[in-house]
């Protein structure tokens, strides 16, 4: 073992249940005194292997070595006692304390009460055992030394609920050195600073290096990768593929490194029949509680008949774009604009009452069945209300609504449905502890005038999902919480596929899912895109979304990098744009395709 | 494998029970009120020379079921305790902790003795009673909507403002005592002009207990079968799925507790008009609803919020109440004893909870947990075969993937 090794892993394998596995054999280390850039894309296994070190995991197998010394870390306090400190993504600290003490608190204060000159007998050890603890009034002074140390600009007697999340950050790091970690795991620190803030922290990363401390900084963005680092270790699918000096690689390697050989999934794709635009989103700016800025003005279309892949690393305004479409974030900016397919289908009562249906008619949207214009005027209305029961009158053109000032419920009556499954998967559309029948009527309870809810349609179409997608289950009256993963996301699809939707919007559908659930999954959506719906797809795997869609959105901060054709582009051009907005946007679709079809 | 080296598994540990059956449930729910009897039991015969075991048992059941007018009261102060329980149950359900039960029952009491004090014998006596009915019901849900617009605009904790608002309530009860009757001492006595209201025949209970029933039935079909019901199971398991799917929170929550607020104001109404006849409020504490309004959280909550199980679960609080009460009584052991029998009943009730919830095991020799590498192993042999399994189905497909 060499002796400048600070950790050093060998073969770490941890698995989640028997499907998942989130590590298998990774061999990697860090040297004392430099900083490692740990790269990788979501879900690529790095926090999982950071949890282990910093004890919140044990490794199913494989050995963690610290300063040559084989060690087992059990809890975070172990960790600790390694000199091992983690700063977690989400903070953990008291807002009503102040930040000297949020930082000294749990610590046990023995080194002080150890004074020398004491009755050291069983009585007096008892005594001081008891004794109260009390806060000295100069704790602020010794921490100072640290603040100092490191010039970390922060006033120690400042309350948290004040700070800034930078300060916040700043002081988990100083908590983290009190402690006398000496080997610092930062998991993604830089997701929730502003650049500026993002030099400073990487101004004391590196005066930490140069004291000699042993840095781990979680990320998957490469320009800060090169910024800082001395070495990058590059995770994929949780395998360790290689670590190499940060001087003599490039952006272009590393992206290679990580998102890997393309991998032909073999997943059943047609050619779009007749694509014709169904959702048009202008110009959408959404921007989140915090204030900050996800959607950016994004303009893209969606066509009826196609699957529309969106690419992005997370948190890059997936989610938001979709809510937003939705109606469940307001738009600071923008518009959808939604073109019902209508054309010679007849009018309904369900989103138009007799009024709404008289002034179309006026306008000239409607047609009888045998082409003819349908006036109304002078018509009684008991006898057009019959006409339309009977279906007899159509529109001429589909119907295009501007989907601003609907609200939620109303843009899902339209038939535009949102499926999202969130990381602990039970949260948005899906309540845990109902059964898969009641689970089932969360969108079409209200239907019909009765105060009572009818159980008897849904439960012949949880019964039909259990048949038809394989839901594993010992019956329908099972609360989804008892479901694996799997099943889970099988009810949720099925049940939005279910309603026959125009737009279908499935955001992170195949989510820990084993590769036979996720095929289920493929096969739902491409059945979708045959009845002409319009499918929208956020994935997360690079190879998927380029075997099963057929355009890339290419989401980045927020705004959009690209739209692409999905047949004929690399996962390191997908890569780049998703870490980088080009100068020049390039948006795909089909007609200018067909257009440069014809200009060779 | 990791050697654990260093650690020790420990002597016991707990895990969560996933599929217990309700059979077990049930068996330790009774094992566990029979035991928190017979502890009563035993602390009565040490605090008492007077009492053994079975003496207490004499004692407490001729206390409940000695006349048949104690078997009425019983069944009355069953309904009462009921009726608050259910009151506040849709909350509950709704994972909105209202623990204001009291005080908006207690507004319900004042409401109708406002009405009572002042109107009597201005008009006819039902046209009084059917005011103060009313009177009653606004007041119960104007104090349960206030805390209920406090948390849907500024989310606010609704634990704390409706536990203040119950000492609000006893508080203005005081103050309206002292105004209408400066020389009482804490309270209003209906008896000589409603001493009447709510008889049925020369039967003074059954009403009580007849809406009681009807409440009930009502409460059970609403949460279960109702649109309104499905909606509060939704907003109170996941308020961002109830979301997603277009439920409008805020408007559920309010709507709930209007509701809550109402089924209050009926419970004070008949405390008041037909069960006690008179409107006590000495203190912000000692009024006429007398903390039943807290006991019936409990109640709910004991009954996972299921009406029918609520039944039992006051009967049972009922019964040892009075019946504790009794052997107090006779026992010489003061007004504090029957609340210390309850506690000790609780006490047993919900450990139940936890045992019912949880598993303990012991540390044991076991096998270790499989290798690791068998499970990544199966794992790929399923991907292996998927992918080939698919690639037979796009062969077949002409327009697959590699050739588009």
């Amino acid at each position: 073992m060499e002796k400048n090794l600070a950790i050093e892993m060998v073969g770490i394998t941890k698995a989640f249940g028997t499907k998942v596995v989130a590590n298998k054999n990774v061999s990697m280390d860090l040297r004392e005194g430099e900083i490692l850039s740990l790269l990788g894309e979501n879900g690529s296994g790095k926090t999982t292997l950071m949890n282990m070190i910093a004890g919140i995991y044990t490794p199913d197998s494989g050995k963690i070595y610290v300063r040559g010394e084989e060690v087992v870390i059990k809890s975070p306090i172990d960790a600790y006692s390694h000199h091992i400190g983690m700063i977690h993504q989400h903070f953990k600290l008291v807002d009503l304390f102040t930040a000297a003490d949020n930082v000294i608190l749990g610590e046990k204060f023995d080194n002080v009460e150890k004074n020398e000159g004491r009755a050291d007998n069983g009585a007096a050890r008892f005594g001081r055992r008891i004794a109260f603890e009390w806060l000295r009034r100069n704790r602020v002074r010794e921490l100072q030394k640290i603040v100092d140390q490191y010039g970390f600009g922060i006033d120690l007697k400042r309350k948290i609920y004040d700070m800034s999340v930078s300060e916040k950050q700043t002081v988990e790091i100083i908590k983290a050195l009190y402690r006398g970690a000496d080997i610092l795991i930062l998991d993604e620190p830089t997701a929730v600073l502003t650049p500026q803030e993002i030099d400073k922290l990487f101004a004391v990363l590196r005066k930490m290096r140069d004291e000699g401390k042993s840095i781990i900084i979680i990320t998957h963005k490469l320009n800060e990768v090169m910024a800082i680092s001395d070495r990058v270790a590059v995770l994929r699918k949780g395998e360790h593929i290689a670590t190499v000096d940060t001087a003599t690689t490039n952006e272009k390697e590393l992206t290679d490194m990580m998102v890997g050989q393309k991998m032909d999934l073999n997943i059943e794709r047609e050619m779009p029949q007749n694509p014709k635009p169904r959702l048009f989103i202008n110009d959408m700016t959404v921007v989140n509680k915090e204030g900050r800025t996800m959607v950016d003005g994004v303009s893209f279309e969606i066509n009826g008949g196609e699957i529309l892949g969106i690419a992005g690393i997370s948190g890059n305004g997936q989610k938001e774009l979709l809510e937003g479409i939705a109606g469940l974030q307001p738009m600071a900016k923008g518009e959808v604009i939604f073109h019902n397919p209508k054309e010679n289908k007849p009018v309904t009562f369900f989103h138009n009452d007799l009024k709404q249906i008289k002034a179309k008619a006026e306008a000239g949207m409607f047609h009888y069945p045998d082409g003819q214009r349908v006036v109304l005027k002078g018509m009684r209305d008991k006898d057009i209300v019959e006409l339309v029961n009977k279906e007899q009158i159509l529109y001429y053109e589909d119907e295009i609504i501007n989907l601003k000032d609907r609200t939620p419920r109303e843009i899902q009556e339209l038939g535009i449905k949102l499926s999202f499954v969130p990381e602990d998967r039970l949260n948005m559309g899906l309540v845990g502890n109902m059964s898969i029948v009641d689970n089932m009527m969360l969108r079409s309870y209200r239907k019909g005038k009765s105060i009572f809810v009818n159980r008897k349609r849904p439960k012949q179409l949880a019964d039909e999902i259990i048949q038809d997608l394989e839901v594993v289950t010992p019956s329908d009256m099972t609360p989804v919480r008892r479901l694996s993963g799997g099943n889970v996301q099988k009810v949720l699809v099925g049940r939005e596929i279910a309603s026959s939707p125009k737009v279908l919007m499935a955001a992170y559908p195949v989510r820990g899912l084993d590769i036979n659930s996720s095929y289920t999954i493929y096969n739902l959506l491409n059945a979708q895109k045959k009845k002409n719906v319009a499918v929208l797809f956020v994935g997360e795997d690079l190879d998927v979304l380029m075997a099963l869609c057929d355009r890339i959105l290419v989401l980045c901060g927020g705004k959009v990098s690209g739209i692409v054709d999905a047949r004929n582009i690399t996962k390191e051009e997908i890569g780049l744009l998703m870490t980088k907005v080009p100068d020049d946007v390039q948006k795909y679709d089909y007609d200018n395709a067909k257009e440069g079809e014809s200009n060779d | 494998m990791t050697k654990q080296k260093h650690a020790k598994e420990p002597l016991m540990h707990l895990t969560r029970r996933l599929n217990f059956s309700p059979k077990y449930a049930w068996a330790i729910r009774i094992g566990a009120f029979v035991l928190s009897i017979l502890v009563c039991a035993i602390v009565t015969t040490i605090l008492s020379p007077k009492a053994n075991v079975g003496f207490f048992f004499r004692y407490l059941f001729t206390g409940t079921f000695g006349t048949t007018r104690l078997i009425w009261a019983l069944f009355r102060d069953l309904a009462i305790l009921l009726l608050l329980a259910l009151a506040v149950t849709p909350c509950f359900k709704m994972r909105y902790w209202n623990i204001g039960g009291e005080g908006q029952a207690l507004m319900g009491c004042l409401g109708a003795a406002v009405i009572v004090s002042q109107l009597y014998g201005k008009m006819a006596t039902p046209l009084v009673l059917i005011i103060a009915l009313v009177v009653a019901i606004g007041f119960g849900a104007v104090w349960a909507v206030i805390p209920a617009l406090f948390k849907a605009k500024w989310n606010t904790n609704e634990t704390l403002l409706t536990l203040m608002f119950n000492y609000i309530a006893g508080c203005l009860g005081a103050f309206f005592v002292k105004k209408a009757d400066p020389n009482t001492t804490g309270s209003l006595s209906f008896l000589d002009s409603i001493g009447n209201a709510g008889n049925i025949g020369s039967n003074q209970f059954i009403l009580i207990i007849i809406i009681a029933t009807v409440i009930t039935t009502l409460m059970a079909v609403y949460l279960k079968y109702s649109k309104h019901g499905y909606e509060i199971t939704v907003v109170g398991e996941s308020p961002n799925t109830a979301r997603y799917v277009g439920i409008h929170n805020k408007k559920v929550i309010i709507r709930t507790l209007v509701l809550c607020g109402v089924l209050c104001g009926i419970v004070g109404f008949m405390m008041v008009c037909f069960k006690d006849h008179s409107f006590k409020a000495e203190s912000a504490t000692d009024t006429t609803v007398g903390g039943l309004g807290f006991t019936a959280v409990l109640i709910s909550w004991l009954a996972h919020f299921n009406p029918l199980a609520m039944v039992l679960t006051s009967f049972l609080v009922v019964f040892i109440t009075r019946g504790a009460k009794n052997v107090g009584d006779y026992a010489r052991l003061g007004a504090n004893y029957p609340s210390m029998m309850v506690g000790i009943f609780f006490f047993f009730i919900i450990a139940t909870e936890f045992f019912i919830n949880f598993k303990i095991s012991f540390r044991q020799k076991g096998e270790l947990p499989k290798e690791p590498d068998d499970l990544i192993k199966s794992s790929e042999e399923t991907a292996d075969k998927t992918r080939a399994q698919s690639a037979d189905a796009a062969a077949a497909t002409p327009a697959s993937a590699t050739e588009a």
